[in-house]
């Protein structure tokens, strides 16, 4: 058997990303907040594929938690792809530090904290792949979002260090990026269709990336070329904008 | 973002809630009205399009396999692809399938779907063992052919205008092979295009390609494809990878001189009158399928897809008349199926009935729309119908007359008062 550990394994990318690593045979850990609530899914899984996928309770934001949460996995996982995140809400987050705090947590300090210590072990091993899902939100601040894009920033540059480092161990560290999807976490805004992905979409991306050994995944692609024309927007325009 | 059909025609403004839970979708009805269940949004015209949409696909978990009776338990969000995906390497093909298996387990039983098999094993409905339905006061009801009947009858091949269907069970065939051994034999006109059909109605599937421009002697020729599953124990089954059609063609792009091509090549290309081949399950089933967005052929203004049946009596007389006045009308039609279908069923408002049916493509344009309407007065003179799944223009006089059964669908609905909370823009437009 071969597991893979999906961190935030409520969220669409999640699911379709297990359904993608099942089909191509892999076996499934799907780590989240009451996970007893992904049996229905995990079912789904085992009957589409064959392949075992177990839930465990994981809380991404109770940092003490982390150590003893890996240590209990009797198999170890080939590989790790992190989605958990927030979204919370801007406005609220500018007047209301416990918003800001809990998107910084969950988006920069909870996966650091889990992945220092599943990259350890992996170091050690010589072996396994990390994934982690950061987004173009954290390529330049925009008022609409910087308090969840900054803590993306963070992600993105935390990843970035870490394939340095791992490197040497032969441990692939892929960044992924997606613009606009269409899940849960999306519904009710008005996205264009044409910069939208499905999460499907996504998480074919991720596996096609993923088993090449890529570094750096914008989803849809075209995603890598609308962020460098917004990063190369100089500050005193940007400054203007409202994007 | 809008949501569209199929044809990319119409385009209009909608809002879409999203069923991925029953408590939400019990909201979602409860707070709103003019909703229509939409799938994968395969149906062609405005069947699943109105001013509220439940979008359904997120609804899509895999619930439990017998894999004694074959029979897979599944949310109504499942695609008939995935369940292909999962169940074809262990030896199990869908009973009744369309020519697309990018369409949800709902909007299958929605639209009572049919394939090249009809003659033989009827419509999608025939491998329903039972499903969930949610009526527009948020109860639930189980549906079968032996337990609330009228429910089940009229929800499938409703147009989802009954409910939303929740979940439901589907018995599977056996196979043996991924492969099936295909014959295509090669006609000359109509009347052997007929003969052909009446000489091999014990073969399992059939369907004829027409070339619709043909005129004179040459009327009514065609490629009839048959074919069967083989029995050599492949069944190592993987989709293979599609092209995309990544823009909308320019709308000049298809006229009458590049389908008379295309029909000419493709029609030229098979030299013998009987030819064998041996063809995998996407190519003999799904042969669109393999080209993401094929839709995008026939430009930014969208296509139809114009489907009729006849009555075997009226078959002939009928057809000679239609695709006479189709190849004087000069509107070309790359895809033009035509099929010997088995007996009608009893659902309320399901398309197939004994006979033949005939299913072209027409891009949007100038004309059209005429063009469509007397084939509409030649299709009903002759006792026949049109196709709902497939349909965004027939008038409510035309569609009367084509399915008898009409008021007793409507006395259903308003009933449960199914007309006060679902309503497509066809529904209304028909006055279902």
């Amino acid at each position: 058997m071969s597991y893979i550990l999906i961190i935030g394994a409520k969220s669409d990318i999640a699911k379709s990303v297990a359904r993608k690593y099942a089909e191509n045979g892999y076996d499934i850990y799907l780590a989240a907040r009451n996970s007893s609530e992904l049996e229905d899914f995990a079912n789904d899984i085992n009957l589409r594929t064959q392949k075992t996928a177990i839930c465990l309770d994981l809380d991404i934001l109770d940092i003490a938690s982390h150590e003893s949460f890996y240590n209990r996995l009797e198999e170890k996982p080939l590989g790790i792809i992190s989605v958990a995140g927030y979204l919370g809400e801007q406005d609220k987050a500018q007047v209301d530090f416990n918003e800001s705090k809990k998107i910084i947590d969950t988006n920069y300090v909870g996966i650091v904290s889990l992945i220092n210590i599943v990259a350890n072990d992996f170091e050690k091993r010589k072996s396994g792949f990390i994934v982690g899902i950061s987004s173009v939100a954290g390529d330049r601040g925009r008022k609409s979002n910087y308090i969840y894009g900054s803590a993306k920033a963070a992600l993105t540059t935390y990843l970035s260090g870490l394939r340095n480092r791992l490197h040497e161990a032969n441990i692939q560290v892929l960044t992924v990026k997606p613009g606009f999807v269409a899940t849960k976490m999306t519904e009710g805004m008005d996205l264009p269709e044409k910069l939208t992905a499905q999460p499907e979409e996504v998480a074919n991306d991720i596996f096609n990336a993923q088993q090449k050994g890529k570094n750096v995944l914008y989803s849809k692609w075209i995603w890598r070329w609308v962020m460098v024309i917004i990063k190369s927007i100089p500050e005193f325009q940007f400054k203007k904008m409202s994007i | 973002m809008s949501l569209r059909s199929w044809g990319n025609y119409p385009k209009i403004n909608n809002r879409s809630f999203r069923f991925d839970g029953i408590s939400t979708l019990k909201k979602i009805i409860e707070n709103n009205n003019k909703l229509i269940p939409h799938g994968n949004g395969r149906s062609y015209g405005d069947s699943a399009l109105s001013e509220n949409i439940i979008t359904v696909k997120p609804h899509d978990l895999f619930i439990s396999f017998d894999d004694q009776q074959g029979i897979v338990h599944v949310q109504s969000g499942v695609l008939l692809s995935e369940i292909l995906a999962a169940l074809v390497p262990r030896g199990w093909f869908l009973k009744v399938t369309p020519g697309t298996k990018l369409i949800t387990v709902g909007g299958a039983i929605a639209s009572d779907v049919h394939g090249k098999n009809h003659h033989i094993a009827g419509c999608f409905s025939e491998s329903v063992e039972m499903f969930n339905l949610m009526l527009p006061d948020g109860k639930i009801i189980t549906c079968s052919k032996d337990e609330n009947t009228e429910l089940f009858k009229a929800t499938c091949g409703g147009m989802g205008l009954t409910g939303v269907i929740l979940d439901a069970k589907i018995s599977l065939k056996k196979i043996n092979s991924k492969f099936i051994n295909q014959t295509t034999i090669k006609t000359r006109n109509l009347k052997e295009t007929f003969e052909a059909f009446e000489n091999n109605k014990n073969k399992t599937y059939s369907v004829a390609w027409i070339d619709c421009l043909a005129k004179g002697s040459e009327l009514g020729r065609c490629l009839l494809m048959l074919g069967d599953f083989r029995d050599d124990g492949k069944l190592d089954y993987k989709t293979k990878k599609k092209l995309n059609i990544p823009f909308n063609f320019p709308s000049f792009a298809l006229n009458t001189l590049s389908v008379k091509a295309f029909n000419w090549l493709y029609y030229g290309k098979v030299k013998e009158t009987i030819s064998k081949q041996k063809v995998d399950i996407d190519t003999f089933f799904y042969p669109l399928d393999s080209l993401s967005n094929w839709k995008r052929i026939y430009g930014e203004n969208g296509f139809t897809q114009y489907q009729f049946i006849l009555p075997k009596e009226t078959s002939f007389e009928g057809l000679e008349k239609i695709l006479k006045t189709i190849a004087d009308s000069g509107k070309g039609s790359f895809l033009a199926v035509l099929k010997l279908y088995g007996k009608a069923n009893e659902n309320y408002l399901s398309f197939p009935m004994e006979g033949y049916s005939l299913a072209l493509d027409f891009k949007i344009e100038k004309g059209l729309f005429e063009l469509l309407e007397q084939l509409d007065k030649i299709v009903v003179h002759h006792g026949g119908r049109i196709y709902l799944a497939k349909d965004v223009r027939v008038s409510k006089i035309i569609f009367e007359q084509g399915y008898p059964q009409i008021d007793r669908f409507r006395a259903l609905r308003k009933k449960y008062n199914m007309n006060e909370k679902f309503n497509s823009l066809q529904s209304q437009r028909v006055g279902i």
